[in-house]
């Protein structure tokens, strides 16, 4: 218990340190302090996390703590779980952004920055230990709050302040929905603690409502599909490493608090709650791969690759809901795991892929991938770390991403256990969508990797580009060897995830049928398969191959030539492959769904047409949501504020009438309400 | 202990095998076109001349482009410790299922794509998106193929796939089994480049896929990942072979099951390179931009498998 009082006391006390100290000390001292205060906090709730999960049972933190009346904390398994997904990511952007941080020196607020940062990391940390609703909704609102804050860091820049609207309004609409969730959930009193919460007695409707307002609340944070618009706007403005805290934790904040009401406060529900998670997630997953695909600035790309993620998560979490309400407890394990599993991993290569675009666009200057290649040979560390990442969110063997992606394949087949005809449809499209995601996820990487990083620079800031500094590489690898570790140890990763559930009651995963050990073993002997030995095969064979060259006497002769161009001598940048002609089949593939807009103009010589001057070709892709679904939102919004704008008549006499009658009202309400 | 050899053994004889298979293909297509055709064993002789000339790396290269045909071919024969080719189950089984052995595969196309954009060049490009563009669509109907073999077998994993189908006979002729065996078949040509997707056989830059792609590699570079598409093929041949198909596949490990083993994968080699040098001969190429046609023409036979899987339980 001790430990477990002083580590969360080092964390709040390091936290606030960097905040305050970011706003007072100026220069490199104060980045300085700010990194190694986030770090020490972060850390620190990496070691509460562990120390937790390995204790077993929750612990409830005793009031004194906290000046104010009406906070609770307490730690659970699902809490621990959750502290050290923030520590990991936590840290490694910390140790990057002080030397990211750097550039922004004299040209913003740099305190700001440092302080709101701070602020992120501890909102978070107490928004997973919050144990009553009070708790919980303020750490979210400074969570939200301080994201904003630094998504306008850029604030001179074109579209920064256009994303941080559209960020704020989708989260304030998702906190007024979590508000009335949780008002739903404790009978008007917020301070009702979580254990009260469980025990309620609530109506079938209550909790379908609830279900459905924490839904949209959580996933307009996530980012799931339809309400993800934001997402890709405001992820790429911010600082690059505060972009790998969003990509990489801030919206696994929204899977936090599905789980928490969903599988916890209301403990399961109808099948139908599963399903629409699951079909939710299925569309978001395909949509953000789609639509990552057609993208050319490098993190708008990533920011709708986290669109996809966090779809592949919620098919977890979803099909594990499904199978709950059918009393099918082991797969539902199975299912659970294999979303949570997926957010830790998608939590490191994420933050990694961020990092690794923020030392790109801190080399070149640039977000646009069609101005960079051959950063390979100029920043080859960051290249290497890009590689790792994009491998692991390829979910190619024997990475991260694709141990967590086998195991929501594994529950998805578990599927055929329910006997239900509309079961044995959702369940194979499933399956084939998220196989499809992971397919064009590979295609997309390739590009990403590919043009970012190969052949010939395509500008003359790519051409001097320098390796980003030691900092930045620290923070890179780190989350680099996480994705390496979480891949091939993945026997100890389900182990802790299991202890995580262990406190949840309906999903009691106490005799989970994972067998531990090398192999890796789902329930029902669906499947098996041990990415520790699959990687030790494939180190072999690399090794033996040119051993077996060696031996067999091979010609080792190597030369450098030209690349071959048809026997033109000289190859030039405008000769390679962009990313727009990359994705140019499947974007034909999927054109109905795309719906580009093109523009082809041609300038031909006035003497004959046979001779062309120019050619101008102009495509666009708008995507199909902010079309048919939010344009006329925001045109109602519109409208309806320019009729409130008429109570704004700017005199001091009307708005103290407002008061007057707003106070008169309020008061008789609280008369006849007694 | 006898298991472990008979893994290594399995390898062995893919990686040999391989070459001959492609040239079979290649000797059947000659005939049925009133060609002579080039010797069976034509492949070794390409491979052999490869592995003794001289490598010419593109300067714009990287290292990855030296590295990917080792990640390659690593991948490919990683692969082959997991199929069962002759027997069944393998000491191996439970180091990777069906799931597996797919993202192995996607794990050699995703550095070869790399490698087709390392030295800059247009055609290396074309041939990496279009390859990838093909190995996406074709990515779900794998993964309902495997739903709908694993429906019946209880299991993703190879081993319990083939056993299953042993046990019960009569399930070889079921419809959901039929379903994903012609879903898995245009798979095959997809992924392994042949007609009507790619031509393994044209040098024109513009129409073909594969060959664009590799088209910067030359010497023992080449031979490894000329080498490592054969094996592809064999494995996908055998996984057509012995997952729909599964007798012969030797269970007891004896010596004579053994043999009957290898004369039984030989003769459906045999036969599934007919059907493809068939095939090849009677179709032409499709246009890139109708193959994904073709590929969601083999998602709903997949999907028709899952369903019947499903409802004929």
């Amino acid at each position: 218990m001790g430990s477990e009082h002083l580590l969360l006391a080092v964390i709040l006390a390091a936290y606030l340190i960097g905040a305050l100290s970011a706003l007072g000390i100026r220069g490199a001292p104060g980045r300085g302090l700010v990194a190694g205060c986030a770090l020490v906090g972060a850390l620190a709730g990496l070691g509460l996390g562990a120390v937790s999960l390995g204790g077993g049972q929750g612990s409830t933190f005793a009031a004194p703590f906290l000046p104010l009346t009406g906070l609770a904390l307490r730690i659970d398994g699902l809490s621990a779980f959750f502290l050290i997904v923030i520590g990991v990511v936590g840290a490694a952007v910390a140790v990057y952004g002080f030397g990211y941080s750097a550039a922004y020196e004299g040209r913003h607020s740099l305190g700001l920055l440092g302080a709101m940062l701070n602020v992120l990391l501890l909102s978070m940390s107490v928004q997973v230990m919050a144990d009553n609703a009070l708790t919980f909704l303020m750490a979210w609102e400074a969570m939200s709050l301080s994201v904003y804050v630094m998504v306008l860091t850029e604030h001179d820049q074109p579209g920064t302040i256009r994303a941080a609207h559209w960020y704020i309004a989708f989260t304030h609409a998702g906190f007024a929905a979590l508000v009335a969730m949780f008002l739903l959930l404790s009978a008007g009193d917020l301070t009702t603690s979580f254990a009260a919460m469980r025990s309620a007695p609530l109506a079938h409707g209550v909790r379908n409502a609830a279900f459905l307002l924490a839904l949209f609340g959580f996933g307009a944070k996530a980012g799931v599909v339809p309400l993800h618009v934001w997402l890709p706007m405001a992820h790429p403005v911010a600082p690059s490493h505060v972009s790998a805290l969003m990509s990489g934790v801030v919206i696994k904040m929204g899977v936090y608090g599905l789980l928490r009401v969903t599988i916890d406060l209301l403990a399961g529900g109808p099948a139908w709650w599963g399903g629409l998670v699951l079909g939710l997630g299925t569309v978001s997953a395909l949509l953000g791969v789609l639509y990552a695909l057609m993208e050319h600035d490098l993190k708008r790309l990533l920011a709708f690759h986290s669109v996809e993620n966090i779809g592949i998560i919620f098919i977890g979490i979803g099909a594990g809901l499904m199978f709950q309400s059918y009393g099918l407890t082991t797969l539902a394990t199975l299912g659970i795991v294999g979303g949570l599993y997926h957010t830790i991993n998608h939590a490191c290569f994420k933050g990694l892929l961020f990092l690794g675009a923020g030392s790109v666009l801190h080399a070149t200057g640039t977000r646009n991938m069609e101005e960079m290649g051959g950063l390979i040979k100029r920043m080859p560390r960051t290249a290497l770390f890009f590689l790792v990442g994009a491998c692991a969110i390829s979910a190619l063997p024997p990475l991260n991403g694709f141990v967590s992606e086998w195991l929501v394949f594994q529950a998805l087949l578990g599927g055929s256990a329910i006997p239900q005809p509309e079961v044995a449809v959702i369940m194979p499209i499933a399956v084939a969508m998220l196989a499809l995601t992971s397919g064009l996820a590979a295609a997309c990487f390739v590009k990403a990797f590919g043009i970012t990083f190969l052949a010939i620079p395509r500008s003359p800031e790519a051409e001097h580009a320098q390796e980003a500094p030691l900092s930045m590489q620290a923070g890179m690898v780190s989350l680099a060897l996480m994705c390496a570790a979480l891949g091939l140890a993945p026997s100890a990763v389900v182990r802790v995830i299991g202890a995580a559930l262990s406190g949840l009651e309906r999903f009691a995963p106490a005799e989970v049928g994972f067998t531990l050990g090398l192999p890796l073993r789902v329930p029902g002997a669906v499947g098996e398969m041990s990415p520790p030995l699959l990687a030790l095969g494939l180190v072999l064979l690399l090794g033996l191959v040119p051993l077996g060259f060696w031996l067999a006497g091979a010609d080792r002769r190597l030369r450098f030539g030209d690349t071959w161009g048809c026997g033109r001598i000289g190859q030039t940048p405008r000769m390679e492959y962009t990313a727009t002609a990359f994705a140019e089949p499947l974007r034909r593939v999927f054109a109905e769904l795309y719906r580009p807009s093109r523009d082809l103009s041609i300038d031909f010589h006035p003497e004959s047409k046979y001779f062309v001057q120019s050619i101008e070709y102009r495509s666009e892709i708008h995507p199909w949501f902010e079309r048919v679904l939010y344009d006329p939102l925001v045109h109602v919004l519109r409208t309806a504020a320019t009729w409130v704008r008429r109570l704004q008549g700017g005199s001091v006499h009307l708005y103290l009438v407002y008061m007057t009658v707003a106070l008169m009202v309020l008061l008789t309400m609280a008369r006849w309400g007694r | 202990m006898i298991g472990y050899v008979l893994e290594v053994a399995q390898a062995a004889l893919a990686l040999v095998l391989a070459p001959g298979l492609v040239g079979l293909i290649r000797w059947m297509k000659a005939r049925l076109q009133n060609r002579r055709g080039a010797p069976v064993l034509q492949p070794y002789w390409e491979l052999g001349k490869l592995f003794r000339k001289e490598v010419v790396v593109s300067n714009n290269a990287s290292w990855l482009f030296r590295a990917t045909p080792f990640i390659v071919f690593a991948s490919v024969v990683a692969v082959t410790f997991l199929v069962p080719i002759l027997a069944v189950p393998l000491p191996f089984d439970g180091v990777g299922d069906l799931l597996v052995v797919v993202y192995l595969l996607l794990l050699g196309t995703f550095f070869l794509s790399l490698a087709g954009l390392d030295p800059g060049s247009p055609f290396g490009g074309m041939g990496a998106s279009r390859e990838m563009t093909v190995a996406a669509l074709a990515e779900p109907t794998v993964a309902l193929a495997i739903f709908a073999l694993a429906l019946s077998a209880g299991s993703t994993n190879l081993g319990q796939i083939v056993a299953r189908t042993m046990a019960d006979p009569g399930a070889a002729l079921s419809p959901g089994h039929l379903l994903a065996f012609g879903a898995l078949f245009i798979v095959t040509l997809a992924e392994t480049g042949r007609l009507p997707i790619d031509n393994p056989a044209t040098h024109l830059e513009l129409t073909m896929i594969h060959e664009a792609m590799v088209l910067e590699y030359s010497g023992r570079y080449l031979a490894l990942i000329e080498w490592a598409a054969a094996v592809k093929l064999l494995i996908f041949f055998s996984l057509l072979g012995n997952l729909f198909v599964p007798w012969g596949v030797s269970v007891t490990m004896t010596p004579s099951t053994l043999a009957i083993a290898v004369a039984s994968l030989l003769a459906k080699l045999v036969v599934l390179a007919g059907v493809v040098a068939v095939f090849e001969t009677r179709i032409a190429k499709l246009r890139l931009f109708r193959v994904p046609e073709l590929l969601s023409a083999s998602f709903v036979l997949a999907l028709l498998a899952v369903t019947s899987s499903f409802l004929l339980r």
